[in-house]
């Protein structure tokens, strides 16, 4: 059956890779971009991943007045740990904590931190994620696994093109006295967009 | 444009159809909000996106909506759930 019927999501993206070469064939020939130009994105997306974002939501665990800095002022904050965001897109940080639980989506297309997290997922892309999220968060969430609870408000950010958002999720409990390397190997990819927490320490 | 956006300002976002690229969503347009950011001034992507050169950069504000004011009695949620969006000032009037 697998082999009859390809899952939806390949045929999908083989459709959307066809569509989208074509057109940057044309930007390409109309002088537009150039080929090094898209190689250069690609390569400097692919500099950064997960881990980047972690480091930063870990110094900000163990440091309040870099929290603070990070959560009025990101570029600047971010460039404290070495971290050069591109020019073309500002960084905003969207604080979890007991009551507010934040989660983003590009409901217009797949605007994502890519110069401090690497490339978004699959499933942010997806027009599944993109269409339900902001209507319904709890739903999807609880589809990631993650239950909010009633008295807990879900903030949903959409986000675009201008502005990218880096959720800071809550510190795990039972952390005390963790370096920030450690905390950050609890910082997943998933709590940074929101739909997960970051991971308990192990017991 | 009248008196600039600032946060604490109570908005309501253009209900216009336009048939040119823009970064206003649907769910949103003749929704009432608050801005709660003024994130700064970028090039216009309703320029940018035909060819032109942007400008004059627009302020893009974070505006707060209620969920339940976005969606109706169809949200499935908690009344205190929002919905942040950045939204550019020429599809904000004040309330």
């Amino acid at each position: 059956m697998a082999h009859e019927h390809p899952p939806l999501h390949h045929a999908e993206r083989g459709k959307r890779a066809t569509r989208i070469l074509a057109i940057q064939r044309l930007l390409i020939d109309k002088g537009v971009i150039t080929a090094d130009e898209v190689d250069d994105i690609i390569e400097r997306a692919r500099e950064r991943t997960p881990a980047d974002g972690a480091k930063v939501v870990a110094r900000a665990w163990v440091d309040d007045a870099y929290r603070a800095r990070l959560l009025s002022d990101a570029r600047g904050a971010v460039g404290e740990l070495g971290y050069r965001l591109s020019h073309d897109a500002e960084l905003a940080v969207v604080e979890n904590t007991a009551d507010v639980h934040h989660v983003v989506v590009c409901t217009l297309c797949s605007c994502y931190p890519t110069s401090l997290l690497g490339p978004p997922p699959d499933w942010y892309k997806s027009f599944a994620y993109r269409q339900r999220a902001v209507v319904e968060p709890r739903a999807v969430l609880r589809e990631f696994g993650l239950e909010v609870a009633d008295g807990v408000r879900v903030t949903v950010v959409d986000s675009t093109a201008d502005v990218r958002y880096l959720v800071l999720p809550r510190r795990p409990s039972g952390t005390q006295g963790m370096g920030e390397d450690a905390l950050a190997d609890l910082v997943t990819r998933d709590s940074m967009i929101g739909v997960a927490q970051a991971r308990p320490p192990k017991p | 444009m009248g008196v600039a956006l600032q946060a604490g300002d109570a908005v309501t976002v253009r209900a216009a159809e336009v048939d040119h690229h823009h970064r206003t969503p649907w769910f949103i347009k003749g929704k009432a909000g608050t801005v709660r950011r003024v994130h700064g001034a970028f090039p216009n992507p309703e320029s940018r996106a035909h060819g032109g050169d942007g400008l004059p950069k627009l302020r893009l504000c974070q505006v707060e909506f209620r969920q339940a004011d976005v969606w109706g009695t169809g949200y499935r949620g908690a009344d205190a759930d929002l919905l942040l969006a950045d939204i550019f000032e020429h599809w904000l009037e004040h309330s």
